[in-house]
């Protein structure tokens, strides 16, 4: 087409565009719908009140997984253990009687493949370059790693998908966070996006798409880029995105739910065509030089409060925004840290390896690297790994790796969001720290009163093994990067 | 979704400034399959107390609520909205509304009348004692006595209210241009559609 340069977001939102209204609204079609048993009961429930089904049940798909419990979920027989808290029991049923009532697809809490969401979309080849995937939580920015537009969606929305296959929406603006240069030893995807929001804050894609240009994305893994896309709404955007290249066709090629034969090649040809055209206009640029991002963790309780490790904890009265610096004097007193400590010195006493943005099979090679022939520190209570599903978690089993982190004195888990979000039994105690791989360091969201450090699989391990947050290159030999 | 056109009946005279999400469904009450019996938890705190509005009888099964400033602001759970409609509150008046609570309100059917200060004023000495009539309509909230307060609403919105029409509702009044772009990415993007099913692998 000779129209005029198009983004990437762009061409994939033009190519979704049922109707577009005067006021710039359009009903968008919706590609592919991840559905979990939090927020979809009420969507389900009100479809039957208004007798409504859903449109494309074969773009569906439901699995369970922000509060299954992930202690293992049959006994030696095989029998099915119930879930002990009733609510939780209650949402997990309720999806489990919604998708066969619905016709959708559905991952059992005990299939092989059940997992996190956003780990199962791209590793079961649901998820495609070139889709719109949309599910009712706002980590579905994740998917973009494979060149999707892939937002977040509240409940009715999820209702609107069910009964339409459609949203109306407003196009977003486009932002380029552009990255310049080449990442050093040791510093891994999720340092870079902790880095990134660091730059441009946790408003800095308020209302745009962002999308992730430059070498070091073309030269990183899947799991990379869905790590680094991820966190693209702790930015404040609503998606972020790669352009998809051969690095992601490999990964997809054969999944179960990838297209095969002839519909393959029509869909590779497709994607090749998804990148921004050269002369293409973001609505906004940011440059960040690769050399600069070193191991990267939060101290403070909004995923912006980054500093590397080898830095100290910032003064309140170093930020120029007066309400910055009260929120930061906020954080600091919640966190139970002084200005001016050095963050090396800051000890833990958790570990979570896991959540959908590090629980994929690389982050745990990550973490078994630095974890080999080591043990956990005295300090460290309670330190646990949870594999993003039950495909990643067999594959680190197949390679050794349960063995590792369990003699490093790590609990090896069933798939699941756990202490991601803590809905299920797996919390932080109030007042204790936790180097987490997780995305998000709110008040409260690994438990009441919980602490969360925001780091990478690599650094979790370094701090499971050192007792404190430590620079894990100072600790192995520094190892090329997967990324 | 009901049609809404003329809301008449008693109104609770609540008042209170900056009622947020937490005040109008306390954040327990969240991990429920339903959209339904969240009237129970509705205002849990502020029922605690003796003597509040909602205790009073007249005020049973009252469809409209009367508040201050800023009402419906904090988290953007949809909750809210459904435990108003479970305790019966089709119409909220307030100076102010948060817009996240407003539209969730609109998306669930129930009308958000905003009106100046002293308006609200007098509405909340009147309507101990008096039912009050909202006219969506012609844009009006009367009393048994003079009182006529005109209201804006957006055109759309007053259109969807009126006519009963949710947003689902509306996008499905486009189902033939759906089904067109079907057609179109079923040529042009066949690989989108039918994807594998687990139980056929
Ligand atoms: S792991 Fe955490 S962020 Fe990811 S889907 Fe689960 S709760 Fe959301």
């Amino acid at each position: 087409m000779a129209s005029k340069p198009r983004t990437l977001y762009e061409k994939i939102w033009d190519a979704h565009v049922v109707e577009r209204r005067d006021d710039g609204t359009c009903i968008l079609y919706i590609d592919r719908h991840l559905v979990h048993e939090v927020t979809s009961p009420q969507a389900f429930e009100a479809l039957r009140l208004a007798g409504r089904k859903v449109r494309r049940p074969d773009l569906t798909l439901a699995v369970p997984d922000h509060n299954l419990p992930t202690t293992p979920r049959t006994d030696t027989a095989g029998n099915r253990l119930p879930i002990e808290d009733p609510q939780s029991a209650a949402q997990l049923a309720a999806l489990e009687a919604n998708a066969p009532a619905f016709g959708i697809d559905y991952i059992d809490a005990t299939a092989p493949e059940q997992g996190i969401v956003h780990v199962v979309g791209p590793e079961q080849g649901f998820s495609l370059p070139g889709a719109t995937i949309v599910c009712g939580d706002s980590h579905t920015a994740a998917h973009g790693g494979i060149g999707a537009l892939a937002f977040g969606i509240g409940t009715s929305e999820v209702e609107h998908v069910l009964a339409t296959q459609t949203l109306q929406l407003r196009p977003s603006k486009s932002m380029e966070v552009r990255v310049e240069g080449e990442l050093g030893p040791g510093v891994t995807p999720k340092d870079l996006i902790l880095h990134i929001i660091g730059v441009i804050g946790t408003a800095g894609g308020t209302g745009h798409v962002i999308e992730y240009r430059g070498p070091v994305f073309e030269q990183m893994s899947v799991e990379g880029r869905l790590t680094v896309c991820n966190m693209s709404i702790e930015g404040g955007a609503r998606a972020g995105l790669i352009a998809p290249d051969d690095t992601v066709f490999s990964y997809l090629e054969g999944r179960p739910y990838a297209p095969r034969g002839e519909a393959w090649d029509k869909a590779v040809a497709w994607w090749q065509t998804l990148h921004s055209d050269p002369d293409a206009v973001f609505d906004k640029t940011v440059v960040i030089n690769a050399a600069d991002v070193e191991p990267t963790v939060s101290w403070g309780t909004s995923p912006e409060d980054v500093v590397p490790v080898g830095g100290v904890v910032p003064t309140p009265e170093s930020f120029a925004d007066p309400s910055k610096q009260s929120a930061a004097r906020k954080s600091l007193d919640y966190m139970g840290l002084e200005p001016g400590q050095r963050i090396e010195d800051i000890a833990i006493e958790n570990v979570f390896i896991g959540s959908c943005t590090n629980s994929r099979i690389e982050d745990l090679r990550a973490a078994a690297d630095v974890l080999k022939g080591r043990t956990k520190a005295s300090n460290v209570r309670w330190a646990i790994v949870v594999p993003g599903s039950g495909l990643v978690k067999r594959q680190a089993e197949a390679e050794g790796l349960d063995q590792i982190f369990t003699a490093a004195g790590f609990e090896w888990r069933e798939p699941g969001c756990s202490a991601c979000l803590a809905m299920n039994p797996d919390k932080v105690p109030p007042g204790e720290r936790c180097a987490s791989t997780s995305n998000r360091n709110f008040v409260g969201r690994q438990g009441p009163g919980a602490r969360t450090h925001l780091v990478s699989p690599a650094m979790a391990a370094a701090a499971a093994v050192t007792g404190r947050l430590a620079d894990v290159r100072t600790l192995a030999p520094c190892q090329a990067v997967d990324a | 979704m009901d049609k809404v056109s003329t809301i008449e009946g008693r109104a609770i005279p609540l008042g209170l400034k900056n009622v947020d999400t937490d005040v109008i469904i306390p954040a327990h009450w969240l991990k429920t399959v339903s959209r339904e019996g969240l009237g129970k938890g509705a205002f849990e705190t502020i029922r605690q107390a003796p003597g509040n509005p909602f205790d009073v009888e007249d005020f049973a099964g009252a469809p409209i609520l009367i508040a201050g400033d800023n009402f419906g602001c904090g988290s953007s759970r949809e909750h809210a909205a459904w435990a108003l409609l479970d305790l019966g509150i089709t119409a909220v008046i307030a100076p102010s509304f948060s817009d996240i609570f407003s539209g969730n309100a609109f998306k669930n059917g129930i009308l958000t009348v905003e009106l100046p200060q002293d308006q609200v004023d007098r509405l909340l000495e009147i309507t101990v004692d008096h039912p009050v009539t909202i006219d969506l309509e012609n844009q009006t909230v009367t009393t048994p006595f003079q009182d006529r307060f005109a209201f804006e609403v957006d055109p759309f919105r007053k259109h969807c209210l009126l006519e009963g029409l949710d947003e689902i509702g509306l996008t499905l009044e486009r189902g033939a241009e759906i089904e067109t772009h079907e057609q179109q990415r079923a040529q042009a993007l066949p690989w989108l559609d039918a994807p594998q099913r687990r139980d056929a692998a």
